[in-house]
Formats: structure tokens, C-alpha cells, sequence
């Protein structure tokens, strides 16, 4: 019978969990964890971004796991997360202090530090490279040995923020200084209106796809954010928790790798005069890994979150709560499931209608 | 994957134990407060967000090494929904399972509430798909929040007369509202209206959770509730007049409609597998006595 079926229901599974690992394990290759977490770093970035959980290794395990699947592997992260004990947060980081292999600005040519393009894909063609059929392991190694000694000596730099130049002009939109701890999302329903580090993070773990999808319906005109990417920037923040016996003190934990973005779009500023006058207001968006797609629509909602407006992106209901991979995927899903029950009692209402 | 779970000792219940804990301060409130939603910090769990992880995390907050448990999907315990849950829990926890409704303390039900009675020493938990009974009212939290705070429900009143506007008659099915404590309207998730009733000034606790939606509610024993209905047109349940169990014979109970792939023929047969189960086995053991009465004779 089918597969709900009236007996049955663990058998199916059990050989349906089989099949899978059939499935899996099918041909010749070997698929190695570490070369995973190695040569598929930008869906590992992913993964680990959709998930909240900042484990290369184990989004690599997970991906191993579900034959690549994203939404599987994310899935199989968060599960895991509920798992351990939150014994800490982390102290707040500055973006300023990021160890920086990419920076960029479309707002200003020469900004102090420079243009730094770092690795992107932004220039490349996108050609079907047949020459990757046969790279050997030799003429990599010697390639990699060239371009050590090459880039040897040359240091990565902090870098001053771009917005820092408007700051100082006093063109910036004034933003209060806000010292309220964060919300949690991962520990709180979000309560609506949101706090602004609720927004940020529900939009930091949300499906890349999504967020890029309702920025891009923002651009094209259902919305009014029309923003200047101020600066992105991606690199390695250090993460610390407070000492435990003295509070003061941190302890260094390791480092994350992150893409931050400040976008730039006009604000207005009431004067209580004839004439508003216009600032420059900020959008902000990070997350986890090497993402500047993600960064950059985070920003634009962040945007457009805060300010009025009728477009699906001005509604923080629409934006926040429809873009949990998890929440998106199960749902959806559990339509799969049996709905004997409730389809019997929608058809006894049809039944009764027909008898009159 | 139960074998990955025992070999890799997670901890009892899967759950860590401070969010076993913070869901039971939240059930707490719930009992204290019957049919308000009171919002949680769900966590995910290795079962599909929407397919029962409210309830299952209910279930494993409340858990304990002495429970007895009964799981079900749609009526049946061997539903593949069921089946995997009741895999999950007993992997972490190794708790002794049922099928049996009164032998179970805790039972996990999905659209269903058993047809035994249950007393009270048992706990219901019901997965929740849609908490919010005025969500088809307003799709807006921030609205439905302010309904309920000023028990403002004219909007499903309206909802319910249209109905009747436009079919003559009531045309809820499933998931049909109800009026709990004389203050809160709720949904009694997706159970048939047939088995609405059972909510009413029970013996046992129903426990409701909602994971995607992030909110658990409650109704405890001995709780008014009532099916929203007008004078004129009361609350009627599914017909099951005239239907019998083609298994046990079973009357009066909720069905499953099956249709016979060869013979087109259309049948019923108990949703509730367990009752269902149980009343056949008395019948072959009845059967049994009574052949090996005549035998002796």
C-alpha cells in the first residue's frame, strides 16, 4: 500500500534510510571531509552561515552526509546546535579591527588604505575551464610555491571604515548610541516590533537565495532603497569570551571569517523648517564567510526594515519570518505527510453539501 | 540513524538540559494560563521543522526515565511520522513505548485524539501546525497579539456566519475553533471536530506545541471548552452514522476512508489503530475461548 499505510510505516523507513545510503555511497570516488572543507569553501561559507554555526568541519561531515544537499546540511548543523549547552557570549567585535583580505568601495575611488579586490569572482569569465580535468597535484603544489614566495613579506592591514570620512563631515545620519544588550533569536520567539540585533540576525542565518531575492524585488521597484555599497569588506574577526574570574579580562577563542557591508542611501533629516534637509543614512548586513551577495541584500533590507513604507521589504513580518531555511523546507515538507484525518473531515463538509 | 544517536551519547532527552528546562518554565505558564499562546525559544531538532518538533520538544522536556510512551500520526501508531519520532525519543532517552492508549503515561498525537478516555494521570501533547486562530483574520502578529489581549474575536465570529452565508450551514473541518476558559479563543490543532468534545472538562492535560511558530499553550484537566458555534446552527461533528469498522466492527468512532485498489470497493476502518488493535485481539481471544469451549465438548 501506500506509505502511510495501515502497517508498515517502519519498515518503509528503515529500508528507505538503506536505499539512501545506497544512493550515497553509489560509484567509484572517494569523497574526502577534508578535502570538502578545503576545496568547497564557498558552500561551506553557506552552510554554516544558513545554520549559525560557525563549524567548517562539520558543515563538511554534514554535506557528506546529506549527498551535497544544502538545505539538508544546514538542517543537520542546527539539530546538533540544540544539543549543546550555551556556556558563553562572545564579546562584541569591530569590523574596524577585521584582519582584511578584501575591501571594497563603490562610493569613493580613493578611499584611506585603498581598494583592495582580494579573492572574487567578480572579474573572472565565466568559462567552463576544461583544463581542471587534468590538474595533477604536482603543478599545483609548484604554483602555490610560486605565489608564497611572491606574496611573501606583503601584510595584511587593519583598515579605518569608509562611513568614518562622512562621520567626520557630519553627513552621516544621527543614530543614537545604542548599549541595550542583543536579542537572542536563537533562545526567543521575536517579538514584534523587533529590536534592530533581532532583525540583524534572523537575516544573518536566513536563506542567501531569500534574502538576495526580496533585496533585488527592493532595486527593481517594489520598495524605494536605492543604495551605494559604502564599503564591503571581508576578513578574519577574533572572537573572545570575558574571564571568568575577572571580568575585565578576555580569552582569545579563535577567529571567524566574515563579509560585512555598509550601504550608503539618502535620509532625510526633519528640521521642523520649510526645507528637510538630506544625510546619508547606513544599512548594515554581515555574515558568516564569504558572501558578498547575502552582505549586501542584508544591508538593503536592514534599510528598508527601518523605514515606512508599503513594499513587501518595509514589512518586518513579511521579511523576518519567511526566510528560515528550516522553518521554509519543514513546512513545506510536512505536505508530504499523511492527512487522512483532516481531508476526511473536509470531504464529510463536501459530502454533507451534496446531500443538500 | 538511531544507532548514530546512541553511539554518539548525546544527552538524555537530546535536549541540552537548560532548554529542557526553559520549555517546562513555559508549559508552567501555559497550564496557568489555559488557551494562551505563550511564546518559547524552539529549538531545532534532527526532525523536519512542521513536522511535529513542537510537540517533540514538549515530549522531551517532560520525559523521564519512568514514562510510558504512545506515539501517533493521524490515528496510527506505525504511520511513518510516528514511527520516526517514536525512534528519536526512545534512541535518547530509552523509554518503554506503547501502542496501548491506557497504558502510555505520555502520548505524542498528531490530528488525533485517542477513543479511550484518557485519565489523569496521562499527558496529551498534540503537534501544532497553525497556533493562531486569528491568523485568517489578520497575518500579522502584532495584531492578533492585541485581538487576544482585548478577546476581540468578532473577526472569527464573522468568519464562521459567512460561512453559513454562503453553504447554509457550518463549513469548518478540521481545527475547528474553540473557546477555552470562557477567555481564550484557540485552535485545537488539526484534530476532526469529532474529537473536539474530548477537550472538554477532561481527566487528563492536553499539552499543544507549535516549533516553527515558536509558541506552546495548554488546556488542563477539568477546563471549559467550547466548540464556537451559533444557537441556530450548533456545533455538529463528522457523520460517522452508519459506518463500521471493517476490521472490528467498531462503531461510533472516527474512520479512515479506504479505497480497494482492485475492487474500487469503499470501506472504513478504525483511525485509531491502537483501539482498533486492542478490540480485534479481544475478539480473537473471545473467539479462541469460546472454540475451545466447543472443542471440549
Amino acid at each position: 500500500m501506500a506509505y502511510v499505510a495501515v502497517t508498515g510505516g517502519q519498515e518503509a523507513i528503515e529500508e528507505s534510510i538503506r536505499l539512501l545510503k545506497y544512493y550515497r555511497t553509489d560509484g567509484e570516488a572517494d569523497l574526502e571531509i577534508v578535502a570538502l572543507q578545503e576545496k568547497m569553501k564557498l558552500l561551506i561559507d553557506k552552510v554554516i552561515s544558513e545554520a549559525g554555526l560557525y563549524a567548517p568541519a562539520y558543515a563538511a561531515l554534514a554535506l557528506k552526509q546529506c549527498e551535497g544537499c544544502l538545505e539538508e546540511a544546514v538542517f543537520i548543523l542546527r539539530a546538533y546546535r540544540s544539543t549543546l549547552t550555551r556556556n558563553h557570549y562572545s564579546k562584541g567585535m569591530d569590523g574596524a579591527n577585521m584582519r582584511v583580505i578584501r575591501r571594497i568601495s563603490a562610493a569613493f575611488k580613493d578611499i584611506p588604505g585603498g581598494q583592495v579586490l582580494g579573492p572574487t569572482y567578480d572579474y573572472v569569465h565565466r568559462l567552463l575551464d576544461f583544463g581542471l580535468r587534468n590538474e595533477s597535484r604536482e603543478s599545483i603544489a609548484k604554483w602555490r610555491e610560486e605565489y608564497n614566495q611572491q606574496v611573501e613579506g606583503i601584510e595584511t592591514y587593519a583598515f579605518p571604515r569608509v562611513s568614518d570620512i562622512l562621520r567626520q563631515e557630519g553627513l552621516l545620519e544621527e543614530v543614537a548610541e545604542d548599549r541595550t544588550e542583543p536579542f537572542d533569536v536563537t533562545l526567543n520567539k521575536l517579538p514584534f516590533p523587533t529590536p534592530r540585533s533581532a532583525r540583524l540576525q534572523t537575516m544573518a542565518r536566513a536563506d542567501a537565495g531569500y534574502i538576495s531575492g526580496l533585496a533585488y524585488s527592493s532595486l527593481r521597484g517594489f520598495g524605494s532603497v536605492h543604495p551605494t555599497v559604502g564599503e564591503l569588506r571581508t576578513g578574519w574577526l577574533a572572537v573572545e569570551v570575558p574571564y571568568i574570574l575577572d571580568e575585565e579580562q578576555t580569552i582569545f577563542v579563535g577567529e571567524i571569517l566574515v563579509t560585512e557591508v555598509e550601504t550608503f542611501v539618502s535620509a532625510e533629516k526633519k528640521t521642523g523648517q520649510e526645507h528637510d534637509e538630506l544625510r546619508v543614512g547606513i544599512g548594515y548586513g554581515c555574515v558568516f564567510g564569504r558572501n558578498d551577495t547575502k552582505a549586501i541584500s542584508m544591508s538593503i533590507l536592514d534599510r528598508a526594515l527601518s523605514i515606512e513604507g508599503t513594499a513587501p521589504v518595509n514589512d518586518e513580518e513579511f521579511v523576518l519570518l519567511h526566510g528560515d531555511c528550516l522553518e521554509r523546507s519543514g513546512f513545506i515538507s510536512h505536505l508530504k505527510l499523511p492527512h487522512y484525518v483532516t481531508f476526511q473531515s473536509k470531504l464529510d463538509q463536501v459530502r454533507k453539501k451534496q446531500e443538500g | 540513524m538511531s544507532d548514530n544517536v546512541t553511539q554518539q551519547h548525546y544527552n538524555f532527552a537530546f535536549l541540552d538540559e537548560g532548554a529542557k528546562r526553559e520549555i517546562r518554565r513555559t508549559i508552567l505558564k501555559a497550564v496557568a494560563i489555559p488557551g494562551y499562546q505563550v511564546p518559547f525559544g524552539s529549538r531545532e531538532l534532527p526532525i523536519g521543522r512542521g513536522w511535529g518538533t513542537g510537540g517533540l520538544q514538549i515530549t522531551l522536556a517532560i520525559i523521564g526515565k519512568q514514562d510510558i510512551l504512545k506515539v501517533i500520526d493521524q490515528g496510527s501508531d506505525d504511520s511513518v511520522n510516528a514511527v520516526s519520532i517514536r525512534k528519536l525519543v526512545t534512541a535518547t532517552t530509552a523509554v518503554a513505548t506503547t501502542t496501548d492508549t491506557q497504558a502510555a503515561t505520555l502520548i505524542q498525537s498528531r490530528h488525533r485524539i485517542p477513543e479511550e478516555k484518557l485519565r489523569n494521570d496521562q499527558i496529551l501533547v498534540l503537534q501544532v501546525p497553525n497556533p493562531e486562530p486569528l491568523r485568517a483574520v489578520s497575518p500579522k502578529e502584532t495584531i492578533s497579539r492585541n485581538l487576544h489581549a482585548d478577546a476581540e474575536y468578532s473577526g472569527i465570529w464573522l468568519r464562521l456566519y459567512e460561512g453559513i452565508v454562503k453553504f447554509g450551514r457550518t463549513v469548518t473541518g478540521a481545527d475547528h475553533p474553540v473557546m477555552v476558559a470562557d477567555r481564550y479563543v484557540m485552535n485545537p490543532s488539526p484534530i476532526p471536530k469529532f474529537d473536539n468534545p474530548k477537550l472538554h472538562q477532561a481527566e487528563c492535560l492536553y499539552l499543544f506545541g507549535a516549533g516553527r511558530e515558536k509558541k506552546i499553550y495548554a488546556v488542563p484537566p477539568h477546563t471549559e471548552v467550547v466548540s464556537l458555534a451559533f444557537e441556530d446552527y450548533p456545533f455538529t461533528v463528522e457523520d460517522v452514522k452508519g459506518r463500521a469498522c471493517r476490521l472490528c466492527g467498531a462503531t461510533n468512532v472516527y474512520f479512515d476512508e479506504i479505497i480497494d485498489s482492485v475492487t474500487n470497493e469503499r470501506y472504513f476502518q478504525c483511525s485509531d489503530s491502537g483501539f482498533c488493535g486492542k478490540r480485534r485481539k479481544r475478539m480473537e481471544v473471545m473467539s479462541g475461548e469460546s472454540s475451545a469451549a466447543d472443542s471440549n465438548s
